[in-house]
């Protein structure tokens, strides 16, 4: 058996008990999922930035991507890292929380604080593991539709996301188009292809070989299926990147060494960064989380609950879409952005397209990229006037509240002023 | 029907006022090849239409994205196709028609589209590139074709009279033409084609499937 890290411990605790704001729905409210079972309970854990303003219209949905979580703007909880998207949001920034109330919850099914396999089922005060029912982005999105539900948001002035984030964008506009003003959905695809769902099978089965997975029940047996979700994660992470971008940061160099050792030490530099990848993406993530995760981005098939045409899934929406890909993504090309943009046309939506020039792979959309900020701002802006929305930070619910409460809530953005859900 | 300022605009670019005269009011559009998206700012502003635009490159999409517009990147040659039939009532197409790389498919598939089309382009047959190329014997560079012939996008020039050819084997007709001269002012109107083909610097011409 091996020793859990302190990590780890604290990983878990964010299971149940997250450090975000946890909206939890009872045997009133269940969720139906698409494989039939009513989810109940469950919770969703959030974080929120900004103020919502009185009309409640200036709230913007961020989706977050396969292993990434709520924690989009602010220090992780486990691994203290900054959070996954500060170049898109924050003060000053395209989705500008000075101006809009942001919102980001953690996704059914993954382990940073919304219900998923790592969660106790309350039926065996066990962790689910694999008795967890399998989720779609469709629930991801039902789920997500129900917290607004309860922050009272009728509208969403944005919903917005990359790659799986991205597939949730989509169904939000598809799913409930008089509820989303504008939607952009990034390095992002209407369905998972066969290629990216091989990708995702040699993960899961990396994380199913690895003995210490024990069929799913490793959080009741003391083991951690470390090697097994780090393999995946080192293969993962290589479809994140272009052959141009791997060469340009490692080429051939090697590993802290004059000359190769003739044995399977990291000899590369290349090895080593995936090791690295591999080693620390283990100790802030649950690997059945991974499976079913994973799983949900396999199922995503949008057209096909639209007797197979896309188009049918955006008719008559008035939602106005920006369709941003990345010239070197070769997990989510243009081409499957494309399609998309073929759909809304034929559906005779409201569409901008742009494909970015990068050699940085489908990571893109979470680094640097000034022309995808030129998009992205220039969008958000032009959107905002047309849905009226001031310019400048609103007097909204923040002005009710006390000085102090006001000035912590600006402080630490996480801690919103709109508390709706409870802290721990 | 009322004039029209673009101050946006530039001289050069005079064909775009004539386009947008041609345009009704409230109706949809599809401007292919939009650059900056001044004229469908202009078409949505004051003439209350619902435009599109597909535009080749970045910096010119981003540009309209800012200004509200709803652009895709992409290109007359290969994008088209995707557009469903009878998708607007006007698809435009203004200086570009000469840089497609198949003109004829590119003008079917504007008629496909769209009820009308409108379409401007500069004029081959000027007296003034007749002349250049008669007493220099080489080919044309002018203000409004600036490029030499080796590293030129326009790879398809044509004539008005060719056009007129182009529009018959498309089973289109012309409900209204108009020539520009170098200034930008309509050339004599109900002047012969010939006439046309040698005073007209540019022209824009608006179609409809027949």
């Amino acid at each position: 058996m091996t020793t859990r890290t302190a990590t780890s411990i604290f990983r878990l605790s964010e299971v149940d008990n997250p450090s975000s704001l946890v909206e939890r729905f009872g045997s009133e409210d269940p969720l139906r999922l698409d494989c039939g079972v009513d989810l109940t309970p469950f919770q969703i854990a959030y974080q929120t930035y900004g103020t919502l303003d009185s009309r409640k219209a200036n709230a913007v949905l961020v989706c977050h991507a396969l292993t990434a979580d709520q924690h989009l703007a602010n220090r992780h909880p486990v691994t203290g890292a900054q959070g996954w998207w500060t170049t898109m949001v924050g003060p000053g920034r395209p989705i500008d929380t000075n101006r809009f109330f942001v919102i980001c919850t953690n996704v059914l099914g993954a382990c940073m604080g919304t219900t998923g396999p790592a969660s106790t089922n309350p039926a065996t005060g066990k962790p689910w593991g694999l008795d967890f029912p399998m989720v779609t982005i469709r629930d991801m999105v039902r789920a997500q539709a129900k917290l607004i539900d309860r922050l009272g948001i009728e509208s969403l002035f944005c919903v917005l996301g990359g790659s799986m984030g991205g597939m949730q964008v989509l169904q939000w506009a598809a799913s409930y188009p008089e509820r989303v003003f504008c939607a952009l959905p990034i390095a992002t695809a209407a369905k998972h292809s066969a290629q990216n769902i091989a990708f995702h099978e040699v993960g899961r089965q990396a994380v199913m070989a690895d003995p210490d997975w024990r069929k799913g029940r490793y959080i009741e047996e003391g083991t951690r299926p470390s090697k097994g979700l780090g393999v995946a994660r080192m293969a993962a992470h290589i479809t994140y990147l272009s052959e141009k971008a791997l060469h340009r940061k490692f080429g051939r160099n090697l590993q802290d060494r004059e000359a190769p050792t003739f044995s399977f030490d990291a000899d590369f530099q290349v090895e080593s960064y995936l090791r690295h990848q591999g080693m620390s993406f283990v100790e802030r993530f649950d690997a059945n989380s991974y499976l079913y995760v994973t799983r949900a981005m396999d199922y995503f098939d949008l057209a096909a609950d639209y007797g197979g045409a896309l188009a049918r899934a955006f008719q008559g929406s008035r939602t106005r879409f920006c369709v941003v890909s990345f010239t070197s993504d070769w997990l989510f090309p243009t081409a499957d952005s494309r399609a998309t943009v073929h759909a809304l046309n034929a559906a005779g939506g409201s569409v901008s397209f742009v494909e970015i020039a990068t050699d940085r792979g489908h990571d893109a959309f979470l680094l640097d990229v000034p022309e995808l900020f030129a998009t992205t701002g220039g969008f958000i802006d032009a959107a905002a006037r047309a849905r009226g929305l001031s310019p400048v930070p609103s007097k909204g619910a923040s002005a009710d509240l006390p000085r102090e409460r006001r000035e912590r809530a600006e402080e630490t953005p996480a801690l919103s002023a709109t508390r709706i859900g409870s802290r721990r | 029907m009322a004039v029209l300022a673009l101050p946006e605009i530039s001289p050069t670019r005079v064909d775009l006022l004539t386009v947008a005269e041609m345009v009704e009011p409230g109706s949809r559009v599809l401007d292919v090849g939009c650059g900056d998206g001044a004229l469908l700012k202009m078409l949505s502003e004051r003439r209350g239409v619902d435009g599109r635009g597909i535009e080749l490159s970045q910096a010119g999409v981003n540009e309209c994205v800012a200004k509200g517009l709803h652009v895709i990147q992409g290109d007359a040659d290969t994008d088209l196709v995707a557009y469903p039939d009878d998708a607007f009532d006007y698809v435009i197409l203004s200086q570009t028609l000469q840089a497609t790389f198949a003109p004829r498919t590119v003008l079917e598939h504007m008629l496909r589209i769209g009820r009308r089309a409108i379409v401007s382009f500069p004029n081959f047959g000027h007296w003034r590139i007749r002349t250049h190329l008669t007493f220099r014997g080489r080919m044309p560079v002018t203000e409004t074709l600036a490029h030499a012939w080796y590293d030129t996008p326009n790879i398809h020039f044509c004539t008005i009279r060719d056009f007129v050819g182009l529009v018959d084997l498309v089973n289109a007709r012309v409900e209204k033409a108009v020539a520009l001269d170098q200034a930008g002012h309509p050339v004599r109107v109900n002047a012969p084609w010939w006439f046309w083909n040698i005073f007209g610097q540019q022209a824009v011409f608006l179609l409809r499937r027949r």
